[in-house]
């Protein structure tokens, strides 16, 4: 390694990249407390009942079916195609209903009504999957803390746990500022942007202690430099072969999985840009030195230095 | 340098390789539209002649059928189709000819080959999702059934005190806590000895009394094991009863399965008619307790019943139509044996019909004591109405039969026993039977999920076309970057992919919708191990390292980074699947397991394969 190498200067874009992720997450945590996200049924509780028509029918004539059977509160609209119908109920009714519906509508119409799916979810469990989804993505984050620490060194961890954190933030906010359906499958599939991203950071991390350590005579800024320059090649085309089979999941994985599909694509391409930007500015930011690796004893002490 | 495994790691690979292919191959046999049928009672043989009342039935209506048999055991028959569409006309058609007393259930028949089963292989199960049917979870009341007991243990310690002749008062107050008053020291001590000696599952203490109050106080409550004790009992219980329950619908591979401290998952893939299903799941079996009728008794005084097993001599007998106790006076059944080591069943009942049947029994020592068990079942009819349409007519009854005749000893009070049984098993289905038919805590729906057939194949069909098409892309980009090196990563991917299918088959897995989406997030993600050594074998190519040495170096130094990067993957996997219900269990499952294949896959088999290819001998350029 005797010529000079060749890199990108990333870091000097990280003045830049910093306050855009901070205004963004700023945004996404403002989002999400004023508009909230748009719970699905598995965490509001409710009843959701999806039926095919055999020909398209308005709309409104399926409200004024339910209305006239008593279902005021109902929520009408096409689901994927136009002869298809979902209808949505608040919770607080009896269990039964799903079948009530549907029976009224199959009265009601002179086509036939097919049954696609009916959900019911009580209140308690609405509720109970909510803490529960919450408590999963701390959990997450406090596990991959754990970890990194122990692999790596505490600046890597904390580097790595504020990245996924900006990540999951993001893709809530994305799914708050579109009012997409936020239901179970979204809450795996953040739970899995999690996963990725990590992938992600680790793959950066692992590349700049290694240079750190075996490299001589470069400032640890333009480390961090190189190493992502050589991991650069290796992030565009795991995040490209990832985001293609996820297209190719929006696409045609159809109605029940779309929001799945979704919040991965937001969360992969959240989680490329922080792996490339936020953990490695993050460890600049924090003065990041081959020091840091030869006496990782010496970890307490480094609290101090956060920004 | 050259790169060669050594054999046994080829072998290895080899050998991992042919079981993953031989565990994944059941998935390729689809399964025929099938219809099974079963006696309703276990006692009910399938033979020769229904198989061939089914098959007439269904030559005269048309429908293309094959196969019919019935299994060795007797026990079930099973008819294939032609067509899933002529499935539910098949059901009506058989469930006519055959008429009551059969459960009539769709289901999917196998055509996984004999030698294939033989070793454990089969298809994986199919979710809810991908199926169709229906999905309850069930919340088990279980405060109530601590409530209804805690009244037993209050009204018992009233009566036990008054025997003891000590004079005080006793109530049930809230939190569960039963509370004493006594005038004296003395006699809040004395009941406090009888309380922990008669009810050791109470946890019984002395406590002051209130400011200027001139009594003596004692509190009992139940112990939190005692508590989890019951809990777990009126859980089981409902289990139990919910299981026998689910078998009568005709579901073919249902579930019904314990979820958390007081809920009950109930899967009934196949089912359409919810209404049905939860009119069976929430019904009550009961029970009644009655005496034997005198041969004096007047005709309109009596009944006879049949013995639900009739084993020995007499096939039925004659009850009192006047009832003792019913089934929801019993609190507990359980098995066990005397000591003289003979299966006997003990019956705790709550302190109301533990009077009534003292009230009772002390007056007719030695007559019989017969309990009957109720089912609620139903005749179907079709009549023609008058538009000339036909219709199924389901007219319910209630169908009782004897299922103990004993006869009475002693006096019985809140517990007895029943004796004189033959064998441990009996005393076991009594017990069994006798807490189906007692009144479980009582249960709620708390969340339901119904899957239409049609969707459930349309999820099927674009979740597997999404598949292809992601892998298809993939595996083009791989080709026209990596060029020899990404022949080698797709053969791996593919190679990952049979391995997930076999290692979800063997483990039994369930796949769902989210299942078919962590499978195409992995053929995404599974190349990133190979994109990292790529590159880095591209990097000491640049370096300019010799191929063999660059290869070797690549994989090498990329391995750390794999591990390190798929480890952490794998924990928020882990953590997803134990927080996780359902379908997102499904995807944590596939998720996981994919991780792990695309290791073996993208480290040793690309590995192997460029050992082959470039290994034993000199290379000059690598096409990578």
């Amino acid at each position: 390694m005797s010529e000079e190498k060749k890199f990108i200067r990333f870091m000097s874009a990280r003045k830049v990249a910093a306050a855009f992720s901070l205004a963004a997450v700023l945004a996404s945590i403002l989002l999400i407390a004023v508009k909230g996200l748009n719970f699905g049924l598995d965490f509001t509780g409710g009843t959701l009942i999806e039926v095919i028509y055999e020909e398209s029918v308005p709309l409104q004539e399926v409200r004024n079916t339910l209305e006239t059977n008593g279902f005021e509160s109902a929520i009408v609209v096409n689901f994927g195609s136009d002869t298809d119908v979902l209808v949505r109920l608040p919770q607080g009714l009896s269990p039964t209903l799903g079948e009530q519906v549907l029976s009224a509508l199959r009265a009601d119409s002179p086509y036939d009504v097919e049954l696609r799916r009916i959900e019911f979810v009580g209140p308690q469990v609405g509720e109970e999957l909510r803490e529960q989804g919450g408590l999963a993505v701390l959990l997450a984050l406090i596990v991959v803390l754990i970890y990194v620490a122990m692999r790596f060194q505490m600046k890597f961890a904390f580097g790595a746990v504020l990245a996924l954190a900006h990540d999951v933030v993001i893709t809530l906010g994305v799914f708050s500022l579109v009012g997409w359906d936020f239901d179970l499958t979204v809450l795996a599939a953040v739970l899995a942007v999690i996963g990725y991203s990590l992938n992600d950071s680790i793959v950066v991390a692992d590349r700049i202690r290694e240079n750190l350590r075996g490299m001589r005579g470069y400032s640890p800024v333009d480390i961090v430099n190189i190493s992502l320059t050589d991991t650069l090649g290796r992030t565009l085309v795991t995040s490209g072969t990832t985001l293609m089979v996820l297209v190719a999941l929006a696409l045609v994985g159809g109605e029940m999985i779309h929001s799945f599909a979704l919040a991965l694509l937001v969360g992969v391409g959240v989680g490329t840009y922080s792996s490339v930007f936020i953990v490695a500015s993050l460890l600049v930011a924090m003065k990041i030195s081959p020091e840091d690796l030869v006496v990782p004893e010496k970890e307490g002490a480094e609290l101090d230095e956060l920004p | 340098m050259l790169n060669k495994y050594p054999l046994w790691k080829n072998l290895l690979i080899v050998a991992v390789l042919g079981i993953g292919l031989l565990y994944a191959s059941p998935n390729l046999y689809r399964p025929d539209p099938a219809v099974q049928i079963s006696g309703e009672s276990s006692g009910t043989q399938i033979s020769a002649r229904e198989i061939d009342k089914i098959t007439a039935a269904l030559t005269a209506a048309d429908i293309d059928h094959f196969g019919a048999e019935a299994d060795t055991t007797g026990k079930s028959g099973l008819v294939r189709l032609r067509h899933a569409d002529d499935q539910l006309h098949a059901q009506k058609l058989i469930q006519r000819a055959l008429g009551d007393g059969y459960v009539v259930a769709l289901n999917m028949a196998s055509n996984t080959p004999d030698w294939l089963s033989g070793l454990g292989a089969g298809a994986m199960k199919l979710g809810l999702d991908l199926s169709g049917g229906v999905h309850f979870l069930l919340e088990v009341d279980t405060d109530a059934a601590i409530a209804t007991r805690l009244e037993h243990y209050s009204t018992g310690i009233k009566k036990k005190l008054r025997e003891e002749r000590i004079r005080g008062f006793v109530r049930l107050g809230e939190q569960g806590i039963i509370r004493g008053k006594f005038s004296s020291e003395e006699n809040r001590d004395k009941a406090l000895s009888v309380i922990r000696k008669e009810y050791t599952e109470l946890t019984a203490q002395r406590v002051s009394a209130p400011e200027g109050e001139e009594a003596f106080y004692l509190e009992a409550l139940l112990s939190e094991t005692k508590r989890k004790e019951i809990e777990d009992y009126a859980v089981g219980q409902n289990l139990t009863t919910l299981r026998n329950r689910v078998n009568e619908l005709g579901v073919s591979e249902p579930l019904v399965q314990r979820q958390g401290r007081n809920r009950i998952v109930v899967e009934l893939p196949g089912i359409q008619d919810t209404a049905e299903a939860k009119r069976i799941l929430g019904k009550t079996a009961n029970l009644e307790f009655r005496l034997e009728a005198r041969y004096d008794a007047e005709p309109s005084d009596r009944e006879q019943f049949n013995f639900r097993n009739p084993g020995r001599g007499e096939p039925n007998a004659w009850l009192e139509r006047e009832v003792v106790i019913t089934g929801e006076r019993v609190a507990n059944a359980q098995a066990s044996f005397d000591e003289n080591g003979m299966p006997q069943v003990s019956i705790t009942l709550d302190s109301e019909g533990g009077a009534l049947m003292h009230r009772v029994t002390r007056h007719n020592i030695n007559r019989r004591l017969g309990v009957l068990f109720i089912e609620r079942k139903s005749r179907t009819r079709y009549e023609t109405n008058a538009a000339g349409e036909e219709q199924v007519v389901r007219v319910p009854y209630d169908e009782k039969k004897i299922i103990s005749l004993a006869t009475i000893r002693d006096a019985l009070g809140v517990q007895f026993r029943i004796t004189g049984l033959d064998a441990p098993g009996e005393a076991t289905e009594l017990a069994l039977l006798l807490r189906a038919g007692a009144l479980a805590a009582p249960i709620d729906f708390v969340e339901e999920r119904t899957v239409g057939p049609s969707l459930g194949a349309e999820n099927i069909s674009k979740g597997l076309l999404s598949v292809q098409i992601g892998l298809a892309a993939v595996a083009l980009f791989m080709l026209v970057y990596y060029r020899v090196f990404g022949i080698i990563a797709v053969v791996a991917l593919a190679f990952n992919i049979v391995l997930l299918v076999g290692a979800m088959s063997l483990l039994g897995a369930t796949l769902t919708l989210p299942g078919i989406a962590g499978i195409v997030l992995t053929v995404g993600m599974a190349v990133d191990a190979n994109v990292l050594i790529f590159s880095r074998i591209r990097e000491e190519i640049a370096e300019g390292a010799s191929p063999q040495h660059a290869i070797n170096a690549g994989y090498g130094r990329a391995f750390v980074t794999i591990m390190d990067a798929n480890i952490t993957t794998l924990l928020v996997a882990v953590i997803l699947y134990a927080v996780g219900t359902g379908p997102v269990r499904g995807f944590a499952v596939t998720l996981s397991l994919g991780i792990v294949t695309s290791m073996f896959t993208a480290i040793m088999g690309t590995r192997a394969i460029v050992n082959l290819i470039y290994g034993r001998r000199r290379v000059s350029k690598l096409a990578i």
